[in-house]
């Protein structure tokens, strides 16, 4: 559980999300954490509002939820294995954001 | 948290949720298992000999990359003996294609695949980025469609192979099924849920001493029951490179709603797109055999604007788009909702603008309740008008006139018209070529 004011993690978008995010692909990102742990529902909050630069946040986020279409893999395992967006986030965790909407 | 294992082997943690079964393994068994599955595919359908050459379809993007690592891998180790090449073809569209064209040249070497680019420049004598600028963006896709099909046949022609490969995914043959069942096009549903499609198609190439060398070539789909989300995540464990944009050009029209819909009915119920596509062959067993003779146009996997056309309605479509040249677009898109007022019709009315894909936000006003997502860039103009009549008049609908299989008599390539689809557009798009020749910026 997070003691520190902030939890660091990385970042990597893939798939063509990285062009949402200042076309990088991977970033790392401290996390303000407040007074409780945050969870992966949390991050997605702060990733659209701050990290973000592009204004087509429905790209990324839908319905309040990740958009269909995107895979989201925490430490490069499915985040349906880890509780989705209720998972709590670990210091140096590694969130991989990869999209499937795209030709093949 | 309770500790996950693997289903499998019990020893790794469980990394990889499997859509159709909801199993939990780890990324080494994932991967041995897609494999697995790829070949159990293609051996149990036949799709091919021993010897064979076979040509994939290589564009550089996720589902033709995971394709040849797969091909190339089970090939070896299931030993098929077969000859394996790589075939791209180049669009001639700058920021989409010379990108993934260089994806598809890394994927060659890191394979040790020959690789053979087709483009529309040498075939045709114009590229995708002509085209547009002559016609504009509305039924360029068409054209794209019309002319990749036959670039494939004769890329493979060139090659001297008979079969083609392509990276098909179990998600887009469901919303292509999708699709066809929301038009009622029931033949072409069919069609798309072949595993083969053995087109008599003939392409008359050129070789270097002027023989003329005409094919019969197959095209087949070995990833046909493969999840997208596991191509991508056999891409990602296995770090394979490949390309993610959509074409430029592709507004992904009416295939954007069903692949939305696919998507979401991913999130519910995530084996429902494996049971759509095993429906769509059922009710393909229920079709008649209409006389297939004419080519089908290649849908692209996914994000390619509708170029899906027949026989007769090519011919009518051309009409149309010659009668179009003062850009007067058509507004009608076709899409879930059939009840549009006929503000329709009127271009400028609609916010047709196109749109760069990605592209989210697009022009329409809060007051359009669109029932495809808000997300899918603005669709083109509608190049199906004539499937207005279509709905009302159930004769249009009804089996097409048998066609008679004969040559094109401009370039050879098997059509059932004197001249073949890419010869007419071909025709239309010389015509109205400045003669100065005006290069695209």
């Amino acid at each position: 559980m997070a003691e520190h004011a902030s939890i660091p993690l990385t970042i990597e978008f893939t798939g063509g999300l990285e062009l949402l995010f200042s076309n990088q692909r991977k970033h790392q990102v401290e996390l303000p954490s407040s007074n409780r742990s945050p969870n992966v529902a949390d991050l997605i909050t702060y990733l659209c509002d701050k990290l973000m630069k592009d204004p087509r946040k429905d790209m990324f986020v839908l319905d309040g939820t990740v958009r269909p279409g995107i895979l989201v893999l925490i430490n490069d395992a499915d985040w349906e294995l880890e509780g989705q967006e209720t998972y709590q986030l670990q210091p140096r965790d590694e969130i991989v954001f990869v999209s499937t909407l795209h030709g093949g | 948290m309770a500790p996950r294992e693997c289903e499998i082997c019990h020893v790794n943690r469980a990394q990889i949720l499997r859509p159709k079964n909801h199993a939990r393994i780890c990324a080494p068994c994932f991967t041995a298992l897609f494999e697995q599955e790829v070949a159990e595919t293609v051996e149990s359908s036949k799709l091919f000999q021993p010897g064979e050459r076979v040509a994939i379809g290589a564009s550089g993007g996720k589902d033709s990359t995971v394709l040849a690592s797969v091909l190339k891998t089970l090939n070896e180790r299931q030993n098929w003996g077969l000859d394996l090449v790589l075939l791209s073809i180049d669009e001639g569209i700058t920021g989409y294609r010379d990108h993934s064209l260089e994806a598809v040249k890394r994927n060659a070497e890191d394979l040790a695949l020959p690789l053979k680019i087709v483009s529309y420049q040498e075939l045709y004598g114009w590229s995708m980025d002509q085209v547009v600028a002559q016609i504009g963006k509305k039924g360029n896709c068409t054209y794209c469609g019309v002319f990749r099909r036959q670039a494939l046949d004769r890329g493979a022609a060139m090659l001297g192979v008979g079969h083609v490969v392509t990276g098909h995914n179990a998600d887009d043959v469901a919303e292509t099924v999708l699709m066809n069942l929301l038009r009622g096009d029931l033949p072409r549903l069919s069609r798309a849920t072949s595993i083969v499609t053995s087109t008599p198609s003939a392409a008359k190439a050129k070789s270097a001493d002027g023989k003329v060398m005409i094919t019969n070539v197959k095209r087949s789909k070995p990833m046909i029951y493969a999840y997208e989300k596991e191509i991508v995540m056999y891409a990602h464990h296995k770090k394979l490179d490949y390309f993610s944009t959509e074409c430029i050009y592709s507004p992904e029209a009416f295939r954007g709603s069903a692949r939305t819909l696919v998507k979401n009915l991913e999130r519910i119920r995530a084996e429902s797109i494996l049971d759509v596509v095993k429906s769509g062959m059922d009710m393909a067993r229920l079709v008649p055999q209409v006389q297939d003779a004419v080519p089908e146009e290649v849908e692209m996997t996914g994000g390619c604007g509708d170029a899906k056309e027949s026989g007769g309605e090519m011919a009518a479509m051309e009409r149309k788009l010659r009668q179009d040249e003062e850009a007067e677009a058509n507004g009608i898109e076709t899409e879930i909702q059939l009840a549009r007022p006929s503000k329709s019709d009127r271009t400028e009315d609609t916010p047709n603008a196109e749109t760069i894909a990605l592209t989210a936000a697009n022009d329409h006003p809060d007051g359009q309740n669109h029932d495809r997502d808000q997300l899918a860039p603005v669709t083109l103009p509608n190049r199906t008008k004539k499937q207005k009549p279509a709905v009302r008049g159930a004769d249009k609908r009804t089996l097409p006139p048998k066609q008679k299989l004969g040559q094109c008599e401009k370039c050879g390539y098997l059509s059932s018209q004197a001249v073949c689809k890419a010869c007419m557009l071909l025709e239309g798009l010389n015509k109205a070529r400045p003669q100065t020749g005006i290069e695209v910026g």
